[in-house]
């Protein structure tokens, strides 16, 4: 029954059909007969979100979320009903634990999106590709396992992921990446390109597809016209059964955009100075909407979320009203207020409970998209009332890195830690006293190319340079080996709480490659990775009351998770000298020329001697051999010519034929040797 | 072809006078603490010059920056190979490592390391002068062997020692090297050690000089056929065939033939007495087997948890002999390794290699009566074609070139 399911539901899904509804129509009549037949605990499910969130800075985030689990299933055999093979089969063959890998294109901006918050921490990315994968196989075989997961990765994703291969690429952090134990393999590519392509293999992954569902909202030109935009795939396994072969595998798919609302829409109308917001829809937005549900999801919710900042606003602008005396209902979940206006009525109003100092929290608002699917199309819309100024919440300390130094030798990576100052009160909360340390975890790989002079890193805090030793709590590096292995550091800083800026340099020379290292146009640059910094001692964790709203919910679940506060730097560009690549020939040949001329001037000045030479001439008559002598008397005599010449050429021809081959078996010797020796 | 100008072109030499000598003498002394007052004002000059990252100064073997760093991997519990910044010698890691890491408060950066090569440069010019005033005493004695001493008084000659000292100290490359903070001022005094021991027929102190320098940088490894050619046949022996020659026309020249035609039985035992002294050579062989089996058991101890024996030969004579570093140095080896297509680039390594291997014999078989000569020309051969060539071993055989300076003279 299962297979006649999967059969039936993967056939009507490769229909060409352009209505949604009869797609929705037989995949509700797949998983109907599916629930039928399978029944019980331990099914596989697929849930599906999409979160909303105004930013301060008049940008909307978007942030789609698909989780896919699959439960240890010994009756399925090699089978799966909503669980992407290739993925299962990728899991069990190299051992995945855990497994993250993302594409972004676009910096995340930590000052104006926030970056003390679940989403800036887990989906906040580096430019590029970034892979890690923690594996469940002895010390000896992770290398071996990662080599074979990036060209799978590679295949699967249509990018190029297996750079990732090379020894030179990955690193392999022991503790500053992410606590706890496991063989962990780390790499990135800043200059990868992201594109469609690497977004339809990732579409494939879903039961829907992009065709039902939340995903049909992912109309390819307006996602990629965001600002940023992160799609990531993370794969965490669970063994369940006690000898290892079955395990249930969790695929969490998100994919992140910060898109501007379209202008045109907003009304021009300016309230003092502050502007007001654009108002969008989700219409205005992907230019989409929401068709139909995916019938094979176990839930299908559209979340609102507003910042807490913002709810305190919103708070003080209905306080002010009112004392202003405007009628209007005090309520806590703003469903009418004076600010802005939903389109739709939101079937939940979810409050996160939070010990935030300022007290207010912030809130999100469920629509479920099949409740709201049923009447037509849905489309949530926001509109904005009233122009309000807030701000996100932000990192204990905005850390960016730069370069120093100019020329083509040499220079300085440095990366500087500033209080934002808004983590104030909760710092000095959490840690009365002067003893009050602020954490700060530092993971860099520097590719092997700069070589980074670990001796001469230079700490300074609020300008001052102080000793290494004394906020240092912990450093491990692992120093870049020419072509080999590129260069980690990790390290713990212990910064005091009060501290107003910090910072650190280190010094390094650039590399030369071969000409056949560079890559094409090299002369842009080469990208150093982002560091990752993260603060063990904050970590985002969002409450969401009694109700048991966050268990139906993978992506409120998800935000729940206790995960530290990580943030990316941006990525360096440094130029290295370039040689000069279309003559190689001329390099080589002038090179031999200055060897041969050395040799050969110095041959002849060894074997020429004037004064010898004059007597060698003169003697050179007298020492041939009568024999000689006699035949050329002869031949003077027969043939009326001068046969000396000849006869003293052919015997030096006779005496260089006797040389050639010495030096031939001379040569021949030492390539034996060379042969064994290199054996 | 100097010694055949000299040994024909003595007896026309003018006459100078004495008192113009020890003039000169007082005058080293003068010049000798000028220059190290040069070094130190260089030092010391309140901005930096930053010569230690120059890549003329500092190759990946001598640059100081690479030392601490390898000094930093040690003290922090890692191989100082680890990685590829330190090239160099455990033992020099021992005793420039914390020199160059140590900081004193209103003093210039590494200004231990700096005092330690200023002292080294003085030494190597000591040793210059040293070489070169036994060198001049050889060939006097032999001179004189030969019945030329009336030609052949040593106010003639120029002082080529202090001269040699002199080129050597106020040579701006040997100057830049020493303010640069080049480790090559120390190999520069092993091998100055090892061609001293030799010239002077100090056989422990020639094999020590000869097994540091090897040690450090390798390519003084060809110097050993100079070192075993200085104590066979002593410090500068004249061709042999010049002698007979030589006593043939004094003798066939002379008026009074039956009285000149003696000191062609004198001539007979100097002939004896510069033969080939085997004795010397293996009390040699045997010292550098001591010595190099001591060094080869200090080097154990310093890298014993770093990987043993095996990973100081890879990381430090591998790394020389393969070339791997291809940043830029006064020589052409990085600039041809960086364009050479793969394929080809062991085949150009050997090639490379042995052409400082091929010059080897002839060169020996020519010039084996002038050790020192031939010892000044492995140098200049092998610090023109090593594969890291910094300014520090061209200044080295600049230095000795001057020890030939009445041979340049034309005298």
């Amino acid at each position: 029954m299962a297979f006649l399911s999967i059969l039936v539901s993967a056939l009507l899904l490769l229909l060409p059909s352009r209505g949604s509804s009869a797609v929705a129509a037989a995949a509700a009549f797949a998983s109907g007969s599916a629930a039928i037949g399978e029944g019980g605990a331990g099914e596989e499910d697929f849930s599906e979100a999409l979160l909303l969130k105004p930013l301060p800075d008049r940008k909307v985030l978007a942030h789609f979320h698909f989780e896919t689990g699959a439960p240890e299933t010994p009756s399925y055999g090699r089978h799966h009903r909503l669980f992407p093979k290739s993925i299962a089969q990728l899991v069990k063959k190299f051992h995945i634990q855990e497994m993250e890998l993302s594409f972004t294109q676009g910096r995340w901006n930590y000052e104006s999106w926030g970056g003390f918050e679940p989403i800036a921490s887990s989906n906040a990315k580096p430019p590029g590709v970034e892979l890690w994968a923690v594996f469940d196989v002895p010390p000896d075989d992770v290398d071996a396992s990662w080599k074979n997961l990036t060209h799978s990765l590679s295949g699967l994703f249509c990018a190029s992921i297996n750079f990732l291969e090379s020894s030179t690429a990955y690193a392999a952090p022991e503790w500053s990446f992410r606590p706890g134990p496991g063989s962990l393999r780390y790499g990135t590519l800043p200059r990868e390109a992201v594109c469609t392509e690497n977004l339809t293999p990732w579409l494939k992954l879903l039961p829907c597809r992009d065709k039902a569902g939340i995903s049909s909202l992912m109309d390819r030109p307006s996602i990629y016209r965001g600002f940023y935009h992160s799609q990531r795939l993370r794969l965490r396994s669970v063994k369940t059964s006690s000898d290892g072969t079955h395990s249930s595998i969790i695929l969490e798919q998100t994919l992140t955009v910060v898109l501007h609302p379209n202008i045109q829409k907003t009304s021009t109308v300016n309230y003092g100075e502050n502007k007001l917001q654009p108002s969008w829809s989700m219409s205005s937005l992907f230019g989409r909407k929401i068709g139909g549900t995916c019938l094979l999801a176990k839930s299908s919710n559209v979340y609102l979320q507003l910042d807490w900042d913002l709810v305190r606003e919103l708070k003080h602008l209905q306080n002010g009203n009112q004392e202003l005396g405007v009628e209007s209902i005090m309520e806590e979940s703003f469903l009418s207020n004076p600010a802005f206006v939903l389109s739709d009525e939101p079937d939940k109003v979810i409050n996160e409970v939070n010990s935030r100092s300022e007290g207010s929290s912030a809130i999100l608002y469920e629509f479920s998209v099949r409740k709201h699917s049923d009447l037509g199309p849905f489309d949530l819309g926001f509109t904005w009332k009233t122009p309000i100024v807030w701000s996100c919440p932000q990192l204990p300390l905005r850390v960016s890195r730069f370069l120093m130094g100019s020329g083509n030798e040499r220079g300085a990576i440095a990366i500087s830690l500033r209080s934002t100052r808004v983590r104030e009160g909760l710092t000095n909360a959490q840690a009365m006293g002067e003893s009050c340390k602020l954490d700060v975890n530092v993971f860099q790989v520097v590719p092997w190319y700069i070589k980074v002079y670990f001796h001469t890193m230079k700490v300074f805090v609020d300008g001052k340079p102080i000793a290494v030793s004394d906020i240092i709590e912990k450093i491990h590096v692992s120093p870049s080996e020419d072509k080999v292995s590129p260069g980690v550091l990790e390290m713990i800083l212990k910064l005091p709480c009060s501290v107003d800026s910090a910072g650190f340099t280190l010094e390094f020379d650039k590399g030369f490659l071969h000409i056949d290292e560079y890559p094409p146009d090299a002369n842009q640059g080469f990208d150093i990775p982002p560091a990752v910094i993260t603060f063990p001692n904050f970590h985002v964790k969002m409450h969401f009351g009694e109700d048991n709203s966050s268990k139906q919910s993978a992506v409120l679940s998800r935000f729940e998770d206790n995960i530290p506060v990580r943030s990316y730097t941006e990525v360096l560009l440094v130029p290295l000298t370039t040689p000069d690549f279309s003559m190689p020939y001329n390099v080589i040949t002038i090179t031999c020329t200055v060897f041969a001329l050395y040799f050969g001037s110095l041959l002849n000045v060894l074997r020429r001697r004037v004064n010898e030479e004059e007597r060698f001439l003169k003697s050179k008559d007298k020492r041939s051999s009568p024999l000689s002598r006699l035949r050329s008397k002869l031949s003077t005599k027969l043939g009326g010519k001068p046969v000396v010449t000849s006869q003293s050429s052919a015997r030096s021809s006779s005496f260089i034929s006797l040389k050639l081959i010495l030096k031939i078996i001379l040569v021949a010797g030492i390539a034996i040797a060379w042969q064994y020796f290199s054996e | 072809m100097e010694e055949r100008q000299t040994t024909s072109s003595t007896a026309t030499k003018p006459k100078t006078g004495t008192t113009k000598q020890k003039r000169a003498r007082s005058g080293f002394w003068r010049w000798l603490v000028a220059s190290v007052a040069f070094r130190l004002a260089l030092v010391y000059l309140p901005r930096n010059l930053r010569l230690s990252t120059r890549p003329e100064v500092a190759t990946p073997l001598t640059s100081i920056r690479r030392l601490a760093e390898g000094y930093w991997l040690k003290q922090s519990a890692m191989s100082p190979y680890a990685g590829s910044m330190y090239h160099g010698s455990p033992l020099l890691l021992l005793i420039l490592g914390p020199l160059a890491v140590k900081r004193i408060e209103g003093q210039p950066e590494h200004l231990l390391c700096s005092l330690l090569l200023v002292i080294a440069d003085i030494f190597n010019a000591m040793l210059i002068r040293a070489i070169g005033q036994s060198l001049q005493k050889a060939y006097a004695q032999h001179l004189e062997a030969l019945d030329l001493f009336n030609l052949s008084e040593e106010s003639r000659m120029l002082p080529s020692g202090d001269i040699a000292a002199l080129v050597y100290l106020w040579n701006p490359f040997t100057i830049v090297a020493c303010v640069g903070l080049s480790t090559s001022p120390i190999e520069n005094l092993a091998i100055l050690l090892a061609l001293f021991g030799a010239c002077k027929g100090l056989v422990p102190l020639a094999a020590f000089g000869w097994v540091l320098a090897t040690h450090m940088s390798l390519y003084p490894a060809i110097l050993i056929i100079p070192i075993i050619l200085f104590l066979g046949y002593g410090p500068d022996a004249p061709p042999r065939k010049l002698l007979p020659q030589r006593s043939y026309r004094t003798c066939g020249s002379s008026p009074s033939s039956d009285q000149y035609c003696k000191t062609e039985d004198v001539t007979d035992l100097l002939e004896l007495r510069i033969l080939f002294s085997w004795r010397r050579v293996s009390q040699f062989l045997l010292w550098t087997f001591i010595w190099g089996i001591y060094f080869l058991f200090l080097c154990d101890i310093s890298v014993k948890q770093y990987g043993g024996l095996s990973e100081m030969f890879k990381r430090t004579y591998g790394f020389i002999l393969t070339v791997k570093d291809l940043s830029p140095n006064i020589g052409v080896l990085w600039y041809f390794f960086a364009e050479v297509f793969d394929f080809f680039r062991d085949f150009f390594l050997i090639v490379f290699h042995v052409n400082i291997l091929f010059m080897m014999l002839p060169l020996a078989i020519r010039l084996k009566h002038r050790p020192g000569f031939l010892a000044f020309v492995y140098l200049a051969i092998s610090s023109m074609f090593k594969s890291y060539p910094s300014i520090g071993d061209s200044a080295l055989y600049l230095g000795v070139l001057a020890l030939f300076v009445n041979e340049l003279a034309g005298k």
